[in-house]
């Protein structure tokens, strides 16, 4: 990737974000958008991890579920701030990710999704039965982040959805362009060539069990912040963040968008969080055309829209 | 670029969504019809659409029709966050109903509560009352009321040592909780004290212990779903003599149904009138509101009503009074006459709100109930 496309691909992120607003025709909107933004960033650590290095995770969600909690629960037993709460949990699911990494990250393709499978559903269910500590299923409050009083205590007056999606939109730039670094950077190669062929990657004198690692480290990041996002701007947590239903989403938006693809993974989620909101009128038939579009992208688009579609475009064959 | 026309598109998707504007009020309500809630969030849906339908028909409120957007939040709170932001900023709702878990109803009540819009809630929690806050009303009696009404009739039948085995799904635990918290005010100890899963098959061992813990004279049971209806079997097979008593979670027909009329004989559990509407004396003061309802719903379904639905009612009809007191759709006007509710017969049981109380209902509302030959029978 050339620096040249590098900052295109910024520009356009940054520029979307900016200029949607003009076209929001309600207060509604601003939820809306800054769901997505959430949305991209998780799945844009799982781009780090499947895209660039070529591993799996079915777990995902459990950081999401990490970085959630740790904004609701350090708050109230430590006395942090949210936003230092936010941070913490970011440094937990680093941590988490390289106890567990260093073991799990040996075992290839179905087993690997096996094991982080059942990592995602551990921390749901410790989430789910420590309910003296989490409120357990019924959740818990998670307190305000007191950002926008400073703000509007400044003269600027910005409504609750206004601030999210800004402060959601100014997150997920920063995380496309860490991502994107990544990609051009020694360590972004060596993933890679991991992903290409981990013999090959060996024979060449890549430390592959640490570049593992650093991926899967990164991507849990990416994951607990967008959870601690959710959290902050919803208020209230459950359980649900780190099911094994939002692993699943997560891994079908990036497969969905184009996995090796950090816009497509955009457009996968943007597509997965609108499509519920469309399709409200016939709310039965959701799951129905949700699994119809997998499979077709899958049959007839197998690198993913975006990556599939901008080939097609530039009139290279699959 | 492609990415920018691509997500313009979807954008441009959902704008068409933007409703018509009209002079009728406009109600919303989200509601967890699908999902792991389903069996709560469809019969609340229904009873909804029912009543709105009947409403319109006999020419709405003070003439003026109402206009329900209703959402499917699947019982997913982050969903519930989305429909209760969407129902107030872009179809500019007067009020919403809703909330059929305890965690949907928390997303939307932070929503409502910001942006200053009556909210009726179907959930149990207390959490959701209390504290009171401004605009959060709710329906249901909470899980410590069933709890006091439990050991109400513990102390009437002279039992002050029971055990307790609690599900530990969201109901189960909350109930627990609330019940050991209020056990002490009515001179109950708890002496065994186990816990199963949700979706445990086999509770025998757990019973076991309870039955062989001296000194028990009673089986507490808060819990939900299947789980209670495995309990009642294991503990007739276990042949327990001791009362068993299970709660308002698995108050309904269905219960009997899957327990069966032998092993279900004699457990005692708090339920509303609705649940004994035929056997209801003619001159109770809810029979007619009760009547009304279970008729207009089997008769439009041809389904049994549920005391879930019967929360939706009375949402329904909270929410009707104080329109109508209120005489427009002022959300602040709404809010008002909600608080000042006074006497409103409901399924579930009177309502009279104020200022520090949004629930309005007291243990009147529950009638302790006996399963006899496969039927209920009041005891209170």
């Amino acid at each position: 990737m050339t620096a040249h496309s590098k900052w295109i691909q910024i520009a356009i992120v940054a520029a979307l974000v900016a200029v949607l607003p003009f076209f929001f025709p309600s207060g509604y909107y601003y939820r809306v958008g800054a769901l997505i933004f959430v949305n991209a960033l998780s799945v844009i650590g799982l781009v780090i991890l499947i895209g660039y290095a070529g591993q799996i995770s079915l777990g995902h969600a459990g950081f999401a579920g990490i970085g959630a909690y740790s904004c609701a629960l350090a708050p109230e037993y430590l006395g942090l701030h949210p936003a230092l709460a936010a941070v913490l949990g970011a440094v937990i699911s680093a941590g988490v990710a390289a106890l567990i990494g260093r073991p799990i990250l040996k075992l290839k393709g179905y087993y690997l999704a096996v094991a982080t499978l059942g990592f995602g559903i551990l921390v749901s269910l410790v989430l789910t039965n420590e309910r003296q500590l989490t409120g357990g299923p019924d959740g818990m409050a998670v307190p305000e982040l007191g950002l926008r009083d400073l703000l509007r205590d400044m003269g600027w007056r910005l409504s609750g959805g206004e601030f999210w999606y800004a402060i959601c939109g100014i997150v997920l730039v920063v995380g496309v362009w860490i991502a994107l670094n990544l990609a051009a950077s020694p360590t972004g190669r060596a993933m890679r060539a991991l992903h290409g062929s981990e013999v090959a990657a060996r024979t060449v004198g890549i430390d592959v069990a640490r570049v593992k690692l650093q991926a899967f480290m990164i991507s849990a990041v990416y994951a607990s912040v967008a959870g601690s996002l959710l959290a902050l701007q919803n208020r209230f947590i459950t359980p649900d963040v780190a099911g094994f239903m939002h692993s699943i989403e997560m891994v079908s938006m990036a497969v969905l968008g184009g996995v090796g693809s950090i816009l497509g993974a955009m457009l996968g989620a943007a597509i997965l969080t609108l499509l519920p909101q469309v399709l409200t009128v016939f709310a039965e038939y959701e799951q129905l055309v949700l699994g119809a579009i997998m499979i077709s992208v899958m049959i007839f688009l197998p690198r993913g829209l975006l990556p599939s579609i901008a080939a097609k475009l530039k009139g290279r064959d699959e | 670029m492609k990415f920018m026309s691509t997500t313009a598109l979807a954008m441009l998707a959902t704008f068409g969504l933007a409703t018509a504007a009209s002079a009728e009020i406009k109600l919303g309500a989200s509601l967890s019809a699908t999902g792991p809630a389903a069996f709560l969030g469809d019969p609340e849906a229904k009873t909804i659409e029912m009543l709105i339908d009947d409403l319109n028909a006999k020419g709405g409120i003070n003439g003026e029709k109402i206009d329900l957007t209703l959402y499917d939040d699947g019982g997913d709170p982050n969903k519930a966050r989305t429909f209760a932001t969407r129902l107030i900023e872009d179809d500019e709702v007067v009020a919403i109903i809703g909330g059929t878990t305890t965690g949907t109803s928390m997303s939307i009540l932070s929503v409502a509560e910001d942006e200053g819009i009556p909210f009726i809630s179907l959930a149990g929690a207390i959490q959701i009352i209390d504290p009171v806050k401004d605009y959060v009303f709710k329906t249901p009696h909470t899980d410590r009321m069933a709890c006091e009404k439990i050991f109400d009739n513990m102390k009437k039948n002279g039992i002050t040592r029971i055990g307790m085995i609690s599900g530990t799904d969201g109901f189960g635990a909350s109930m627990e909780a609330q019940c050991k918290e209020v056990a002490g005010s009515y001179d109950i100890e708890i002496i065994a004290d186990e816990i199963y899963g949700p979706s445990d098959a086999d509770m025998t061992p757990q019973l076991t212990k309870i039955k062989n813990t001296e000194g028990v004279e009673a089986i507490l049971n808060p819990g939900f779903g299947q789980g209670p209806a495995i309990v009642t079997r294991n503990a007739s097979q276990l042949g327990i003599e001791l009362p068993l008593y299970q709660s308002h979670g698995v108050a309904s027909d269905s219960f009997i149904e899957l327990v069966g009329p032998e092993a279900s004989e004699g457990v005692r559990l708090p339920g509303t009138a609705l649940l004994i509407a035929d056997i209801l004396p003619e001159d109770d003061i809810q029979r007619d509101v009760v009547m009304a309802y279970k008729t207009a719903y089997e008769d439009k379904y041809d389904q049994n009503v549920s005391t879930f639905g019967g929360y939706a009612n009375d949402a329904f009809l909270l929410m009707v009074n104080a329109m109508e007191q209120a005489g427009g759709e002022d959300p602040d006007a709404i809010r008002e006459a909600l608080e000042a509710t006074d006497g409103l017969v409901g399924t579930t049981g009177v309502y009279t709100m104020g200022p520090d109380n949004h629930l309005g209902l007291d243990l009147s509302a529950f009638r302790m109930l006996e399963i006899e030959n496969g039927g209920w029978k009041s005891i209170n």
